[in-house]
């Protein structure tokens, strides 16, 4: 294996302290060992969404500050990494995040009614969360699923040829699951890391 | 029925397991070119063949890896571009998850034929749940000797990750892949130096799609000569189409090129005609970067030739009458779509993915979506649609990359051939105004 190791980092900012947990700093290791020494850098995004994952489904400046004290970088490359891709959210957002594609091939198969409908049944504009911190309702651009139009994906589930009808199931089971304690969610963290 | 190559395993229960891929004949082609054939032989095979980048560009693959630089003693690098993100586009994303041994298969031989040792397959952000079935068919790779050290007895070894990237079409692009995958912002970098000499970590690289890479397994299989017999002309061998809109069996279909796109449309091996038995009205074939064209030129060529599915075929015409194969994503359009729509939908997709590192890119794809709003809200003015037109012209061929032409295409084209919904639109802002999501117009010229 090539790659570095790095140690177990903490970091405290006003009180406040930033820490991964043990399971999760033994991955990171992992990733940032797929990297050749002195590329630890590669490692950013992968971090960034883990990071996401584990302080509550967004980032802030302290976040960041953390994920560059891990990498010894410069905050700064963070923030400019972190600000470039649209699945690092920097608002906080609801437990489910709903992605509803816009681009031309779903807009042809009716994916305006869908954000219609989900906007009338959330109560809620696009971009906006419920008052119950559940739901994030987002309009994006291509999923790459195109065949199956249209397609909404809620973290990382993909949900494909809705209808009205499809929607009210899907929303109405995750407010169901949502206060149970584990996780419905994809474990898409666990399976980042090779098994070998 | 029409010859499978690369999904001609697809249907067999339990493919995306190490044990059924292997009984199956899976590795078998690993097993030949790490033991009877030298890495340069194994390029040969592939420049024999005529195989075409899949991911768009259609650039012989085996003249991209003869490029290499093989001389520097700096590690090589071999990437595989899975950011499949061009809207229609979702054939890679059906083999990855369905035959995932297939892709690792071809990047063991092609990593063996580039000398390269590390090899990263670089996926979109939002295919997060495909990771995990990589991942599981990587760790079958390890523990069966076909990734690690020292592969099959032989001294060549290879290790392959997987490393996501977070939402960015830009990153399909090679260099802004790479910068990408170096933990950076996805700017195109300025090219040459090509990624032959300087890429990843400013080492040699050599970056394919997915449907390229999984391709060189059966082309070792078969010989690249036979591969060069299937197909038609330069077009050589299958390509996955992944076939949207509104037709009846949207969906992933492996054709061989070289049949008509009116048994692509309408027979029922493959899109299985239009939907709600309507008319067709137009086809963007190859992705949402290509020219769109309405359905006499899709049928047939200015010639009256029926036109085929290859990079030729579809490119006659030039940017007058013909259009591209791209990466494959063939969306359709039923009578009732309104162009204009999805013009603007395409045009806020490239405003939203344009990385802003030049200037007619960042400012063009924003004024073009927003005239294209306004066109298509009923507030247009007569003097937009050419002011539309002339933007493209200034965007196109004036940017690092080629998401700048990508963006001007779509929005010239369906100027040229849709100009009549345009100037509805600006003419008739009371009826558009009142017509809910803007479709289903019925135009009456």
């Amino acid at each position: 294996m090539i790659g570095n190791y790095i140690q177990h980092k903490i970091y405290h900012k006003e009180g406040k302290t930033y820490s991964f947990s043990e399971t999760t700093q033994e991955r990171v290791n992992e990733i940032i060992a797929r990297y050749p020494r002195g590329k630890q850098k590669s490692a950013l995004l992968p971090l960034l969404h883990i990071a996401q994952e584990e302080f509550g489904g967004s980032l802030n400046a302290d976040i960041m500050d953390y994920v560059a004290v891990i990498l010894d970088i410069q905050p700064i490359e963070v923030y400019e990494v972190a600000t470039f891709y649209s699945q690092y959210y920097m608002d906080k957002v609801g437990k489910f995040v709903i992605e509803v594609c816009q681009t031309g091939p779903c807009l042809a198969c009716g994916a305006d009614d869908m954000i219609d409908y989900l906007k009338e049944k959330l109560n809620i504009k696009v971009g906006e969360t419920t008052t119950d911190g559940l739901f994030t309702l987002k309009a994006v651009e291509c999923l790459g699923a195109c065949g199956y139009a249209p397609v909404m994906q809620i973290n990382t589930k993909f949900h494909e040829q809705l209808t009205k009808e499809s929607i009210d199931r899907i929303i109405d089971t995750l407010r169901e699951q949502a206060y149970e304690p584990q996780n419905n969610d994809d474990k898409w963290v666990e399976k980042f890391c090779l098994r070998k | 029925m029409g010859r499978k190559i690369l999904l001609e395993k697809i249907g067999i229960e339990g493919i995306q397991r190490f044990d059924v891929y292997k009984r199956s004949g899976g590795y078998s082609a690993v097993d030949k070119a790490l033991k009877a054939m030298t890495p340069n032989e194994v390029l040969e095979e592939v420049r024999k063949s005529g195989l075409r980048g899949r991911g768009g560009a259609g650039f012989p693959t085996g003249m991209k890896w003869s490029f290499l630089d093989k001389k520097s003693n700096q590690p090589r690098y071999l990437i595989c571009n899975a950011d499949e993100s061009e809207p229609g586009t979702f054939k890679d994303r059906y083999l990855m998850e369905h035959i995932p041994h297939l892709l690792i298969e071809g990047m063991i031989c092609s990593a063996f034929a580039l000398e390269s040792k590390t090899a990263y397959i670089y996926i979109r952000g939002e295919f997060k749940y495909l990771v995990g079935i990589l991942n599981k068919a990587l760790s079958e790779a390890y523990a069966n000797g076909y990734l690690g050290k020292n592969i099959l007895g032989t001294n060549f070894s290879l290790d392959i990750y997987v490393h996501p990237g977070a939402g960015a079409y830009i990153c399909g692009e090679e260099t802004a892949l790479i910068e990408s995958l170096e933990g950076k912002r996805g700017n195109p970098r300025l090219k040459p130096p090509f990624p032959a000499f300087v890429g990843l970590y400013g080492c040699p690289t050599v970056v394919n799609n997915v449907e390229t890479l999984a391709s060189v397994a059966p082309i070792l299989n078969i010989g690249g000569f036979l591969y060069a017999t299937i197909g038609n002309g330069k077009s050589t061998g299958t390509k996955l189409i992944s076939a949207c809109g509104n037709i009846n069996k949207p969906g992933v279909y492996e054709i061989e090129l070289g049949i008509s796109v009116q048994d692509f449309i309408y027979s029922d091996e493959y899109c299985g005609g239009i939907k709600n038995g309507k008319q067709l009205k137009a086809v963007v074939p190859g992705g949402s970067s290509v020219p769109v064209l309405p359905a006499h030129l899709m049928l047939k060529t200015t010639n009256d030739c029926p036109r085929l599915m290859t990079y030729e075929s579809l490119a006659e015409g030039g940017f007058e009458t013909g259009t591209m194969l791209g990466s494959g994503g063939f969306i359709v359009y039923d009578e009732d779509q309104c162009m204009v729509r999805n013009t603007m939908s395409f045009s806020r997709f490239y405003h939203h993915e344009s990385c802003g590192q030049c200037s007619p890119c960042r400012e063009g794809t924003g004024w073009q979506e927003r005239i294209l709003s306004r066109i298509e809200n009923g507030e247009g003015r007569a003097k937009d649609i050419d002011l539309l037109a002339d933007i493209s012209k200034h965007i196109e061929g004036n940017t690092i990359c080629p998401l700048g032409d990508a963006a001007a295409w779509p929005v010239a084209s369906a100027i040229k051939h849709f100009r009549k919904e345009f100037e509805f639109h600006v003419e008739h802002p009371d009826i558009v105004k009142n017509i809910r999501h803007g479709n289903i117009i019925n135009y009456k010229f």
